[in-house]
């Protein structure tokens, strides 16, 4: 028993019933208004409650309008988004579930409340109709998304029938040079190990350059860790991540904290454990990365050139990048700082937390945004935005010419008002780039908050350092 | 759901790699609070080209989806599921399917048949070849075979629980009926630390109603 992995350990301890496909207590399933009415309606109509809605938290992110404050105050969601909010409100009163409605303080997106609460902890399972849930994994969960019809399951039961994931070991080496962020090394790795890498996974990311990150830093790898194709990610927690988590809302306190602690510092793999995929990236050379294709895989260095298909052997891998680029309407050999960008959005459950804003506003500090650059910043959760307030963010980014919005999805979903017009290029420090995402048409670039920042200067992509 | 223990249908090939849950059902899609009635919204953006493969007349009727690698990756809706049953697709081949959407698609009653790259690529030439090539799928023995392919008895990967789900028409929640009591021995025995959410306040998370709520960000300063 001592070549376990930290999955095998955390799965072990949340097997109701074991058999050929297991039956696993779900700790914390968190909803969003987009995948849940349906499942609230099939359990009303078969007569059936939520059986553990102390254990479910809910909130409103992916249809909520970001121009609250400053776009006349009428919620501007259409009539569907409107209704879903609705129905959310009444599911979770009707159930007894804790919600973070539209223009409350706790309000956000989903991924973000949940850590900033302390509702994350190591060692938990946690489950949202929403594939990154993966980003929870950043303390040492097993996190995942699940379909509306699990959702449902979860909703009557807690529990989740589902086979035990393989186990990947994604071990990043190096330090990072300035200026490269944790979505730069995410990016770097699901360039370098493909976008179906981990499919069936979970990915357990160790290594020096992971032990470095902070826990947003953190956040960031494991919520893309689903673009690599697998099914979630983790990071064993340490002392960063207890640090974090003394003193939050939800945190436990006083003798529960000890106890809490003695089982999570447990909460590791075993020196010799096995894992049925291994990957190995070294992360200390790469430059700011961005994407230029249709998937996150589809990635490069700021500092080199669209790829030439043609010069792609693998016949499958070329005809993808021969339609990535028609899509984003590049032709190979450009420089990506050649690149001219219209829009530029620093938000997402990927990057919208405070060292995010922070980062950007460094980089901002001062100067203007290109005259041809609309951009927009959305912090990703109420507290979020007030204490970017409280630390005047808000000031810098809008004496750059940024819009300041309100919490929520926004840009990188496409369906809440903030959308990129068909044939527009964004600078996205979202998730995905894939066709229509931001929008019909839209095109999207993946960058880190410093490189949407420096971009939004330039009116082209551009990283941070070319400004000094 | 009513058990499906076979099927035969003709193949529509879609040869794509990596096609993410977007692009099978457009966000636009989830604006709807139903399970049904997403049919139209399938391949949306894609079908704006009249020469796409479902618009195709000579492609009306087929009910098996041939796809690529990866197919179903991405966003975890299972719209695109009821997307395609929708449409009137009773199951997908393919050689790899997304985690999520490979559970989302016997949630949808469809059979999710993840064949070897061989198989996948056999099927793509032939049903491309050919509109009426048909398919025949033995999911009690997890096997396909499409005489225009020239594949007979192959095997496909289908997991058991969706096995056995498919096959005997039941529903998750179905297998469920019985849990109760090992549920709540579980539960008696979960750690005391472990959080719980607060209904009925709605000011959680607010720092002026529990003062409990940290700075962001400060954890390493």
């Amino acid at each position: 028993m001592n070549r376990t992995t930290l999955v095998d350990r955390i799965w072990e301890r949340h097997l109701v019933e074991p058999g050929e496909t297991d039956l696993i207590y779900i700790d914390l399933h968190l909803l969003h208004e987009v995948s849940s009415p349906q499942a609230f309606e099939a359990l009303r109509s078969a007569g059936r409650v939520v059986r553990r809605p102390d254990l479910c938290v809910a909130t409103a992110d992916h249809q909520v309008p970001t121009l609250i404050d400053g776009g006349g105050g009428a919620p501007a969601v259409d009539a569907g988004g409107a209704r879903q909010l609705l129905l959310q409100a009444g599911n979770c009163r009707e159930a007894g579930i804790e919600l973070h409605p539209l223009g409350s303080p706790g309000q956000g997106i989903v991924h973000v409340i949940g850590p900033q609460m302390g509702l994350t902890q190591p060692g938990m399972t946690i489950v949202c109709g929403d594939s990154h849930t993966a980003t929870h994994g950043a303390f040492g969960a097993i996190a995942f998304g699940i379909g509306t019809s699990e959702v449902e399951h979860v909703l009557a039961t807690q529990t989740l029938r589902t086979a035990r994931p393989r186990t990947m070991a994604v071990t990043v080496e190096g330090t990072v040079r300035p200026g490269v962020t944790a979505k730069d090394l995410v990016l770097a790795v699901i360039a370098r190990a493909g976008t179906r890498a981990g499919v069936g996974t979970l990915v357990e990311f160790r290594g020096a350059a992971i032990r470095a990150l902070s826990m947003e830093g953190r956040m960031t790898v494991c919520n893309m860790a689903v673009e690599a194709g697998a099914r979630s990610g983790l990071i064993a927690p340490d002392d960063t991540t207890f640090r974090y988590l003394e003193g939050r809302e939800r945190s436990p306190r006083g003798r529960l904290w000890e106890r809490a602690l003695d089982h999570w510092r447990t909460l590791r793999s075993d020196d010799d454990a096995v894992f049925d995929r291994e990957v190995t990236v070294d992360v200390s050379a790469i430059a700011p990365q961005v994407s230029w294709g249709t998937n996150p895989g589809q990635t490069t260095s700021v500092d080199a050139a669209v790829p030439d298909p043609s010069g792609m052997a693998d016949p499958a891998e070329r005809n993808a990048a021969e339609r990535a680029l028609e899509y984003m309407g590049l032709t190979p050999g450009t420089a990506m700082r050649d690149i001219p960008i219209d829009i530029v959005f620093i938000g997402s459950c990927t990057n919208s937390r405070m060292e995010d804003l922070r980062a950007a506003a460094e980089v901002l500090r001062g100067r203007r945004i290109a005259s041809s650059v609309r951009a927009l910043v959305v912090p990703g959760s109420a507290l979020v935005k007030r204490q970017a307030e409280a630390e005047g963010l808000d000031r810098v980014f809008t004496a750059a010419g940024f819009e300041w919005r309100s919490p929520g999805c926004s840009m990188c979903v496409g369906i809440n008002g903030d959308t990129v017009a068909p044939g527009l290029r964004c600078a996205s420090t979202s998730n995905r780039n894939f066709e229509g995402r931001q929008g019909p048409g839209a095109r999207t670039h993946l960058v880190s908050p410093e490189t949407a920042a420096a971009t939004a200067l330039a009116g082209h992509l551009a990283a941070a350092d070319d400004l000094v | 759901m009513k058990p499906l223990t076979a099927l035969t249908g003709r193949g529509m090939p879609l040869a794509r790699a990596d096609v993410d849950t977007d692009q099978i059902i457009p966000a636009a899609w989830l604006k709807k609070t139903t399970r049904t009635g997403y049919g139209e919204g399938l391949f949306s953006q894609w079908r704006q080209d009249p020469s796409f493969i479902t618009n195709r007349p000579e492609r009306r009727g087929a009910t098996i989806l041939v796809a690529g690698p990866n197919f179903g990756c991405g966003s975890s809706r299972e719209h695109a599921a009821w997307a395609l049953r929708d449409f009137g697709f009773t199951a997908v081949v393919a050689p790899g399917f997304g985690d999520i959407f490979r559970n989302n698609l016997p949630n949808a009653g469809l059979v999710p048949a993840q064949v070897s790259a061989d198989v996948a690529e056999s099927l793509l030439r032939a049903t491309t070849r050919d509109p009426y090539a048909e398919i025949m799928i033995d999911v009690v023995g997890r096997t396909l075979g499409c005489p225009a392919a020239g594949v007979a008895g192959a095997p496909f990967r289908l997991d058991d629980l969706a096995h056995h789900r498919l096959v005997n028409g039941l529903e998750l929640l179905d297998l469920a009926l019985s849990l109760g009591p090992s549920i709540s021995a579980y539960e008696r025995a979960r750690a005391p630390w472990l959080p719980v959410g607060q209904a009925g306040s709605p000011g959680a998370g607010s720092p002026s109603r529990t003062g409990a709520v940290k700075a962001e960000g400060t954890e390493g300063t």
